[in-house]
């Protein structure tokens, strides 16, 4: 059997702390379907009246049962709702690898200006100039910054641009004859979609140990390559915040063996405006706009991640790509040559490159070297606060943009990171990313960001320092009863996921007393 | 009747030519609560070390590979109600398949008990 | 710079701490060839005026939905959107928060995610949704993997009424796969579809209403595919439609995948959208996509946590069952809002109006001299066939300030048969003034 996951400790934990019951700041409250009704409506139309003829009879005879707030209804329920999450704008947000940096609200402003929002896909292009003149200039910076031949804005999100770069480097490899090329090296230390992405395309994956200091080992990746492996897939600055080392031999070692380079940019914030990926010998790599360049999380997405390709790759870019035409620019939108197609219905995400640009252009060149600079420097910052009450795996180097700890400080203390993580919920942060990197046993992966003053770091180091003091001195309770002062307790995954509910249903008694 | 076990965790019931194959106590406590458990096909017929199920806790899905080579005979259906018996019994009524041996001589390469209990020391 | 909170003496303190000589030294692991090796050419910080100004002049050159009459669709579409929406997926609270990964403080998303998960089931009739994909298109591609996961077979058929985009991201998908049918264009509404399903059909794709506008019988599509054991997957555009159409799931459809962006959602230029998914209860662990379930805490209060995760990539790495990993999360939300505004009586009302526009637009159209309307059935969306190039014509439009819908030679550009077509689409926002102002337009052209 394999476990392709740490054992991760689940259940809902059994003290007997007081019951969190709604109040007035933090609400118990009802699902949409409990508060509104099908009549009700926030929404004022006219009611017009149609006739069915030019419908086929596909009319509608089942019913919708879809309950309508008012507006002052749903203004109230919405805003409840948004107090029972924590959030960047309400306090620190540490998660490792997921860059939970400030989002300017100026770039929300904007995004929603009507030249930007109010444009249509397929509008004639001469009516959109502006719109591809925003494109080829987010497109100028990613390239500068990366120092690379081309970029293809339209992937939806991060493992999509990896999809991305990796059908490009496929695309590549088939017009040069190399289609035999089967294999993709992948670290163990590497996100999950990036095994996942080669799998997907039909690689085999052959995972790299990590060395004991926790870089790629270039050795082992030397001897894993052959004329059968198509690529390497490498984050880098890795997932246990280092800088690769020997990222060139390791690049140059790939390219000798003829195969590329797929960079994983997920930590791109770390090295921005001072490091350029191309001059380390990458071939692809996705930047995720929604970390590095603020454009906002929103729960979960929408992302956005433009992949920069070196020259090698460029020909094999998807469509829609921008191309200088006489009367102005003009999109690309059907294949010409290339052999990779069209990954998703329209230009991508629009109203995320509205975003990023701007935060660009606030910042400057100077700016976001500066950021990237304030974000290795407050990583470091942590990692030096705490390394004398946390253990620390790796410390050979200089940490980037986050700092690793594992979970060997707190041996004996019957404490596990999860209960640490949810002890750091009642102190007022969000927890870390735990559990990742895999490498790592019981994993505590901090990114500060740029964004975090002085103040909050030492505040954070000082509740972190008194959690670890508290777990040592024998105080478990308070662990694994964690969090007591949030909107929920610890939640019960294993009935979840044992008997599955996935959407709300009708109580079975309304039913029968509405028969 | 003796019960071998596998480096990756499975055990080993081998009565007559048919084995019986689950994950030992020390695996499913470190999964966490199953939640899950794809069953093989009965009739399947599986190499050594190929994929047979796989199990997922909340936090883990992990794959059950074949002990030895065989054809599958019997699922336990039961768990796909009931997938917790894999924790709370993983031995008995926690089982996962059953498989016709097809060559008693690579039961020889398992491990046994003694073997195994080093091994999760 | 206004993001950066530390001063020069607070850095130069924390590198004390650190034990650094300077910053370069925390970059010691770079290799000195390419650390800062370079100058950037990029222009310097800005003040948050001077950057707004380069970008509303950029904006300025476009020519917006709302700068005149407007009939463009295919596959995006442009309503009202309430202000209360636009208002509350700025909260802070939504805006700024990651994936809920720790429940016990992003109940807020996960129960907002909940609720979408159920509005979507229902109006598509289906048993379980999940909490959303990037869109339309990509969620078409994810269907298709799905119904060779549950069916154990390889062959799909695409009809020649998916959208042409939707199509190529099918393709890009199953690069080089032979086992991929796609059925040429049908702009009549014609199509033989249900003649290629045979014992190694996957699934069948059927778009209604279709890229022309046509409305496609799904019952008699399920019914052919189910005969050969195929699943069927319905994609809708227009998600507004199922306000008057039968739900896809009362016909027969085992996944449903749509393009969310026209409830909450603006155009953006193509994005971001909201792919929507829906499919029947036993496919639940084939579904690509995050889930959100209902659960207890520790107390015994009900809460909502992301569940099934273990299909998803983070965790089953190659194993995984797809590439979706981000969600559209706050287009979800922006979906539900508008959603929860309408409720049934307001959802029905605007799809209702959306046909009397289009009812209207359409006559309107079949009025002009030389203009043939395609469709005997529509929702909100038909296609037209013009004595003149279709491409030209749009533009020479467009240069009046009118945007008269999609040439469908566009996103066809091969096939020369739909040369002379146009997509037009009407919503609630289309005025008899836009209509008027289109068919003069279209008059004085075509003379």
């Amino acid at each position: 059997m394999s476990m392709n996951n740490q054992g991760r400790p689940t259940g809902t934990g059994t003290s007997s702390y007081a019951a969190s019951s709604g109040s007035a700041l933090l609400p118990n409250e009802p699902l949409l379907f409990e508060i509104g009704d099908t009549e009700h409506s926030g929404v004022d139309l006219p009611e017009v009246e149609i006739s069915l003829d030019r419908l086929g009879g596909f009319e509608r005879k089942t019913s919708l049962d879809l309950a309508g707030l008012t507006e002052p209804e749903a203004m109230r329920h919405y805003v409840r709702l948004s107090r029972l999450n924590h959030s960047i704008d309400s306090g620190m947000y540490p998660l490792g690898s997921c860059t939970m940096k400030h989002n300017p609200r100026l770039n929300e402003k904007m995004a929603r200006l009507p030249g930007f929002s109010d444009i249509h896909p397929l509008q004639p292009v001469s009516t959109v100039q502006g719109a591809l003149e925003l494109m080829e200039e987010l497109s100028h910076w990613l390239m500068t910054l990366t120092n690379t031949a081309a970029v293809a804005l339209t992937p939806k999100a991060g493992a999509h641009g990896e999809l991305l770069g990796m059908m490009a480097i496929k695309a590549a490899q088939d017009a040069a004859g190399q289609s035999h090329r089967k294999i993709v090296l992948v670290p163990e230390s590497a996100h999950g979609t990036n095994p996942a992405t080669a799998a997907f395309l039909g690689y085999a994956v052959r995972p790299i140990p990590a060395r004991a200091d926790g870089t790629v080992d270039v050795q082992a990746v030397k001897e894993a390559l052959s004329p059968e492996v198509a690529a390497i897939m490498l984050t880098n600055p890795n997932t246990c915040g280092l800088f690769e080392p020997q990222v060139i031999e390791i690049a140059e070692a790939v390219h000798a063996a003829g195969a590329f380079f797929y960079c994983d940019g997920a930590n791109f914030n770390a090295i921005m405006g001072v490091v350029r990926p191309g001059d380390l010998g990458i071939d692809a790599m996705h930047i995720n706009l929604h970390k590095t360049f603020s454009t906002p999380h929103g729960g979960g997405g929408p992302g956005a991640g433009p992949v920069v390709l070196s020259e090698a790759l460029a020909p094999f870019a998807p469509v829609p790509f921008l191309r200088k035409g006489e009367n102005g620019l003009e999109l690309v939108e059907h294949n010409e040559g290339t052999a990779l197609g069209r990954v998703t219905a329209f230009q991508g995400q629009m109203g995320m490159y509205v975003r990023a640009l701007t935060y660009m252009l606030s910042h400057g060149g100077d700016g976001l070297a500066q950021a990237a600079q304030d974000a290795v420097l407050n990583a470091n910052y942590i990692k030096a606060r705490l390394s004398h009450a946390f253990s620390v795996p790796f410390n050979d180097y200089p940490t980037m943009h986050e700092a690793l700890f594992d979970d060997s400080f707190l041996d004996g203390t019957g404490v596990t990171t999860l209960d640490f993580a949810k002890a750091l919920i009642d102190e007022g942060f969000h927890p870390m990313t735990m559990y990742f990197p895999l490498v790592v046993h019981g994993a505590m992966l901090i990114e500060p960001t740029e964004s975090e003053s002085k103040q909050t770091l030492d505040r954070f180091c000082d509740v972190m320092e008194e959690l670890a003091a508290d777990a040592k001195a024998g105080n478990k309770d308070r662990f694994t009863a964690a969090p007591v002062k949030a909107p929920r307790r610890r939640l019960d995954e294993t009935r979840a996921a044992r008997s599955p509910v996935l959407r709300w249903e009708r109580p079975v008694d309304t039913l029968k007393a509405a028969e | 009747m003796t019960t071998k076990f596998t480096p990756d965790h499975e055990y080993l019931r081998v009565e007559g030519s048919i084995g019986t194959v689950g994950i030992t106590p020390y695996a499913q406590e470190a999964l966490g609560d199953i939640v899950f458990v794809e069953l093989p096909e009965v009739g399947k017929v599986l190499k050594k070390g190929d994929e047979a199920a796989v199990v997922e806790s909340v936090k883990a899905a992990s794959e059950i590979y074949a002990p030895v080579s065989g054809t599958v005979t019997e699922v336990n259906t039961t768990l796909s109600g009931e997938p917790g018996l894999i924790n709370s019994d993983p031995e008995a009524g926690g089982w996962i398949y059953k498989i016709e041996i097809a060559d008693a001589g690579e039961i020889d390469g398992l491990l046994d008990s003694d073997a195994y209990a080093q091994l999760t020391l | 710079m206004r993001y950066l909170p530390h001063s020069e003496a607070e850095r130069a303190e924390m590198l004390g701490v650190i034990g650094a000589a300077n910053i370069d030294a925390l970059f010691s692991a770079v290799p000195a060839r390419a650390l800062k090796s370079f100058d950037l050419g990029l222009p310097a910080h800005s003040p948050e005026f001077l950057v707004e100004a380069h970008m509303k002049a950029l904006a300025a050159k476009n020519h917006a939905g709302a700068d005149g009459p407007f009939f463009i669709g295919a596959g995006a579409y442009r309503h009202h959107v309430p202000a209360t929406v636009d208002h509350l997926i700025q909260r802070s609270e939504f805006l700024t928060a990651y994936t809920p990964y720790q429940p016990e403080i992003s109940q807020g998303t996960l129960q907002m995610l909940f609720e979408f998960q159920t509005q979507v089931a229902k109006i598509t009739g289906m048993d379980v949704a999940n909490a959303s994909l990037y869109d339309g298109s990509t969620g078409t591609a994810e269907a298709v993997l799905m119904a060779r996961r549950l069916t154990r077979r390889n062959k799909i058929v695409l009809s020649g009424g998916l959208h042409p985009h939707y199509r190529d991201v099918v393709k890009a998908y199953l690069k080089d796969d032979a086992d991929l049918e796609c059925l040429s264009a049908s702009p009549e509404g014609q199509g033989d579809i249900l003649d290629h399903i045979d014992e190694q059909t996957a699934a069948i794709v059927v778009q209604t209403p279709d890229f022309y506008g046509h409305l496609r019988n799904i019952k008699t599509a399920a019914d052919a595919a189910h005969a050969k054991g195929a699943l069927l997957i319905v994609v809708i555009t227009e998600v507004v439609s199922l306000g008057l159409l039968e739900a896809p799931g009362a016909l027969g459809a085992d996944i449903v995948v749509a393009e969310g962006q026209s409830i909450g959602n603006a155009l953006n230029f193509g994005g971001p959208y909201l792919g929507l998914m829906a499919t029947r209860k036993e496919f639940i662990r084939q579904m690509p996509g995050r889930l959100c379930g209902e659960t207890v805490d520790a107390e015994g209060q009900r809460g909502f946590v992301l569940t099934l995760s273990t299909r998803e990539q983070h965790i089953r790495r190659e194993k995984a069952t797809s590439n979706i990993c981000t969600n559209s999360g706050l287009c979800a939300l922006a979906f539900s809002i508008h959603m929860a505004l309408l409720g049934e009586a307001g959802f029905k009302r605007l799809a209702r109006l959306n046909h009397a526009n289009a009812c209207k637009l359409a006559d309107a159209l079949a009025g002009v001299e030389g203009v043939e309307v395609l469709n005997k059935s529509f929702f909100n969306e038909m296609t037209i066939r013009t004595p003149l190039p279709a491409a030209a014509l749009v533009e020479r439009l467009a240069a009046r300030g009118i945007l008269a819908g999609v040439p469908v030679s566009r996103v066809e550009p091969t096939d020369a048969s739909v040369a002379d077509l146009i997509v037009l689409a009407a919503t609630e926002l289309t005025t008899g003034s836009d209509i008027a102002a289109l068919c003069a337009a279209l008059a004085e052209e075509l003379q």
